[in-house]
């Protein structure tokens, strides 16, 4: 039964492009939509329009029904006693949706009393009920603390509860996910699908992430510049997507199963033009016809699977809509133990005291950031550093480019110890060590051309950048020459990055530093990024160190994994082996996390959820320090457990192939030495 | 909470001998209260100032430094020394304040709490004629001094009295001599009072309305688009009883730091207030001391401004930790 239908329903600002675009759809109770697409494809915009909510300034037109009772054009009066009641919202950013001086638990009980009219008493315990359903342990304590004192995903499970409080007949989702940790992200979307089978609701689910569609949503909408542009079951649209957009979305996608291997084909951004087909300038086979009128949805498949295309024909092949790049020229490189080391860190340590009070300063503990690692990175590979947040991954890039003495351990950076260099050589060294950070908006500097920007490394080293240097490293990260005079605001985000990029290769360095890339640009931007990151460690034999917290995009790109948990390495190797045979529990569990982009997939898959938070970072637990979350552990007898508890596992190889160089510190991991392949 | 604000106590203690020494410093070194006697006529014989100088401890021939440790160990034992015409500066300063405060604090209170909701209306209505008329009003009040604020009320009310032909306002000092021994007795005193107050009270409450509003319409526009206030909408309230509940809490959280800092302005409208009502109050007294040189009475009343400022400092501070749970769990551990 269709208790939500949209039709025709277009947000227009003062002036300028709709934001969205005559949209419409169905969703029947307990059913769920994804909604899929880019940044600035209009997916807030159409959440914040279907609840009444939209930006001041903002025209809503068309027709939002619910239950058959018409939205659109209500009074703020009328629509306030719907929403939250019959129609709940749950948002992004878990952090800024709470408010922040309100104990949780009232900011539930307010959802309560508002509607129903209950007694103050009754909505506090109807709040805790709810804090109890979504899983936060120690609910009745719990609901008198304020946002703050809870981690993200509890945050977001907050506010699921909020959503669910009065029984709505639809939740509209609006990447309820995207500020989470991949664990995290498991755990959310199972309560929120927990909360969908305990309403019966129907969710519209936002997400700009194909895997998080691909194992919760029911059907699927993906939107383009403001239009739908092609909808359909999802198991019907990721196996033969027919729109030229999604696509390519779909096969840019990096990915970690099996059907990953083949180089995605890049779909790089570019503005809508008016009039005629939004997606013609990036379109692969767009015909005359393209400029015409605004594509119609036309029925292309099975169970209402339609596309706005008007040149259906060309994409009943999807795999050959977009022409596969030459595949990328692998140099012939030495075997790995033969080439020289570029970086060496053993035992690198760093700690930050912690300290309370304002007048008299007491120490008040030590968060471990980073608690005794070691790698080496060799000429031409990338070691990728992976983990959830706070595990220490950016701190130890950042101790690594400080090129100094480290508090414990040693950094020797193309065989020069950083504990020892004089200022001098420091400074030398640090035309060989390069860094791109996470967010390129914030990166460069506003007031400073392109060309200045990517020159300034010269000037820092008291040099004058070589004649058509600057235009030659344009070229190199693919940017046209007349964007040597921009600014970084005239720039979309792949470019920005793009000249971070450059600004890192100006002075021809042997390592690069990468913090998060990709992690801030879109699907298709990134695999465009990826392939050009690639290329470069190809064409110059740079050796890259690159910390993520994506796994797909770590396999896409790195030869060698380490992962990271709570300031340690637990597992390092090869990311064939790592992904392969993961040895760890704690690789086990963040690799089941990821959603697949494949359907089928996606939901056969048997996974064992994460359970909980890092524990705090000042206490870490006696033992192995993943033992508060390992399900393994969990499993154990008592005699093996006792190992866990007391020592603390160091890391040690995992097979006896003398090919192999998967380490991993777990006292009784999922692969044993000798069983290898 | 207890032992933050012990800790910031003790900061204040501290910040406030450092203020109160340097004022005396500064006024003992400035002012010449010897000027007082020198132009008298027939003028007294330089031996005779001396010592009544000298016994006041205000002589420039002694050294600075003897002059305050006279004066700092006085202090000690609550003593701010005698005025240059040998009377107690204690009792006179304690009977000014009491003026003052009865003056200011009607109006202060009145001031900040209008020009909060005031302010927060005028963000709500951003861009409406209801904004622009607040913003207008606003601007108009910080632009007009005092002084010239209670002179004009002081025309309007005048006027009223003549039109109604009764003596409606008054405004002259703090009472009418003989109204509480009136027909209606101590009540008749009370309302005579408060006759009085209501034109100063009604100055200060729109400057200081004038100056809170400015600060409370920037902050609560701030929060007028946070996500928590459509969370609150989304639940299902209005928008009204959304942003007061959600936004306006929040937004208050800012504005316990601008009344730290408003204070000092406060007593400075006050001093222009008193001498245009005539009331005889601390900033009066304050203009007096400076005239005639009185370096005592006016290192009394800079200590006092130093403990009036940092006291609303830790009022401020006191009302932060109420307002924002996120600094109380701070500062408790």
């Amino acid at each position: 039964m269709t208790v939500l239908a949209v039709r025709n329903l277009t947000v227009r600002y003062a002036q300028g492009v709709p934001a969205v675009c005559g949209v419409g759809f169905d969703v029947g109770a307990g059913e769920v939509l994804g909604v899929v697409g880019e940044s600035g494809a209009g997916k807030t915009a159409l959440a914040l329009a279907m609840v009444g909510l939209p930006p001041p300034h903002a025209r809503v037109t068309g027709s939002v029904r619910l239950r058959g009772e018409e939205l659109v054009g209500r009074s703020d009066a009328e629509l306030s006693r719907v929403r939250g009641r019959d129609l709940a919202m749950v948002f992004q950013d878990p952090l800024s949706a709470l408010t922040p001086v309100h104990p949780v638990g009232d900011q539930i009980a307010e959802a309560v009393r508002v509607h129903s009219g209950a007694t103050r008493a009754a909505a506090r315990a109807r709040a805790v009920e709810l804090l109890d359903l979504v899983g936060i342990p120690g609910a009745a304590r719990r609901a008198r603390a304020h946002p703050h004192e809870f981690s993200g995903g509890m945050r977001q499970r907050v506010m699921i509860a909020m959503a669910i409080a009065n029984d709505p007949v639809a939740i509209v989702a609006d990447e309820p996910t995207a500020a989470l940790d991949v664990t995290v992200q498991a755990q959310v979307l199972d309560v929120l699908k927990a909360a969908k089978e305990a309403t019966g609701a129907a969710i519209v689910l936002i997400t700009h992430d194909l895997g998080v569609v691909a194992g919760f949503a029911d059907r699927i909408m993906v939107m383009y510049a403001g239009r739908a542009v092609e909808s359909g079951p999802v198991e019907e649209v990721y196996r033969r997507p027919r729109m030229p957009y999604t696509i390519g979305l779909l096969q840019s996608l990096p990915r970690m199963d099996a059907a990953g291997t083949a180089r995605p084909a890049p779909v790089d951004a570019a503005p809508p033009p008016a009039g005629g087909c939004a997606f013609r300038p990036r379109c692969p086979v767009a015909v005359d016809a393209c400029a015409g009128a605004d594509p119609e949805p036309v029925l292309v498949g099975p169970a209402g699977h339609t596309a706005a295309c008007v040149n259906t024909e060309a994409t009943a092949d999807p795999d050959a809509v977009f022409p596969l790049p030459d595949p990328m020229p692998q140099p012939a490189l030495a075997p790995r133990r033969e080439r020289p080391v570029v970086l060496e860190v053993d035992g690198l340590v760093r700690h930050h005291p912690l300290y309370r009070g304002t007048l008299l300063r007491r120490r008040a503990g030590t968060v471990h950031a980073v608690d005794g690692i070691g790698f080496d990175v060799r000429e031409a590979e990338t070691l990728a550093l992976v983990g959830e947040s706070g595990c220490g991954k950016t701190t130890a890039l950042m101790e690594i480019l400080r090129l100094a003495r480290p508090q414990r351990g040693r950094v020797a950076v193309l065989g020069q110890d950083t504990a020892a260099l004089r200022r001098r050589r420091r400074k030398a060294l640090r035309r060989d060590v390069q860094v791109v950070f996470q967010d390129p908006f914030a990166s460069l500097d506003p007031r400073m051309r392109v060309a200045d920007i990517i020159a300034e490394p010269f000037a820092a080293h008291g040099l004058r950048a070589p004649r058509g240097r600057v235009r030659e490293l344009l070229d190199l990260v693919g940017l046209e020459p007349v964007h040597a005079g921009r600014y970084p605001h005239g720039l979309s985000g792949g470019q920005r990055q793009r000249v971070g990029i450059a600004r890192a290769l100006a002075l021809e360095p042997r390592l690069l530093l990468l913090d998060e890339p990709v992690a801030a640009l879109d699907v298709s931007v990134q695999a465009g990024v990826m392939d050009l990151l690639e290329g470069l460690r190809a064409r110059l034999g740079i050796a890259y160190l690159f910390v993520a917290h994506d796994l797909a995009v770590v396999h896409r790109i790195a030869d060698r994994v380490a992962v990271m948990y709570m300031g340690r390495i637990v597992e390092i190797g090869s990311v064939d082996e790592v992904y392969g045979r993961p040895a760890h529990p704690y690789t086990r569990a963040l690799l089941d996390a990821v959603p697949l982009p494949d359907p089928r997939l996606e939901r056969r898959r048997r996974r064992v959820p994460l359970r909980g938070d890092p524990p705090d970072p000042t206490a870490p637990p006696s033992g192995c320090r993943f033992r508060s979350r390992c399900p393994r552990y969990t499993a154990l007898g008592a005699v093996d457990a006792r190992r866990c508890e007391e020592h603390d596992p160091m890391p040690r190889p995992m097979s006896t192939d003398r090919e192999s160089d998967q380490w991993a510190a777990c006292h009784h991991p999922l692969v044993e030495a000798g069983s290898g392949t | 909470m207890a032992a933050f604000l012990l800790r910031r106590l003790g900061n204040h203690v501290v910040l406030a001998v450092a203020a109160t020494s340097l004022a005396y410093l500064l006024a003992a070194a400035a002012l010449d209260p010897r000027a007082n006697f020198e132009g008298r006529a027939p003028r007294p014989p330089e031996s005779v100032v001396d010592a009544r100088l000298t016994r006041l401890n205000l002589n420039d021939r002694t050294s600075l430094a003897v002059r305050y440790g006279t004066w700092a160990a006085g202090v000690l034992h609550g003593d701010f020394g005698r005025t240059w015409d040998g009377r107690p500066v204690n009792a006179e300063l304690w009977r000014r304040l009491g003026v003052s405060v009865r003056l200011l604090s009607p109006g202060a209170f009145l001031g900040s709490a209008l020009g909060i909701l005031l302010g927060a209306y005028a963000a709500i209505r951003q861009g409406r004629a209801a904004d622009r008329f607040i913003t207008l009003g606003s601007y108009l009040l910080l632009a007009v001094p005092v002084f010239v604020l209670a002179v004009l009320l002081q025309i309007v009310a005048a006027k009223a009295n003549d039109a109604m032909g009764m003596h409606v306002f008054a405004w002259v000092g703090e009472t009418t001599p003989g109204a509480a021994h009136g027909t209606f007795g101590a009540l008749g005193g009370l309302a005579d009072r408060m006759r009085h107050l209501l034109l100063p009270t009604v100055t200060i409450a729109m400057t200081q309305a004038a100056f809170y509003s400015r600060y409370q319409r920037g902050l609560m526009l701030d929060v007028l688009h946070t996500d928590f206030v459509r969370t609150a909408r989304a639940k299902g309230l209005r928008r009204r009883t959304a942003l007061l509940r959600h936004g306006l809490r929040t937004a208050l959280i800012p504005m316990t730091t601008y009344f730290a800092y408003s204070f000092g302005f406060l007593v400075l409208g006050g001093m222009f207030c008193e001498q245009a009502f005539g009331w005889h109050g601390m900033g009066e007294w304050l203009v007096e001391a400076i005239s005639r040189g009185d370096v005592n009475v006016v290192a009394a009343i800079s200590c006092l401004a130093a403990c009036g400022v940092l006291s609303a400092g830790l009022a401020s501070d006191v009302l932060h930790g109420v307002l924002d749970p996120r600094v109380r769990a701070g500062a408790a551990a």
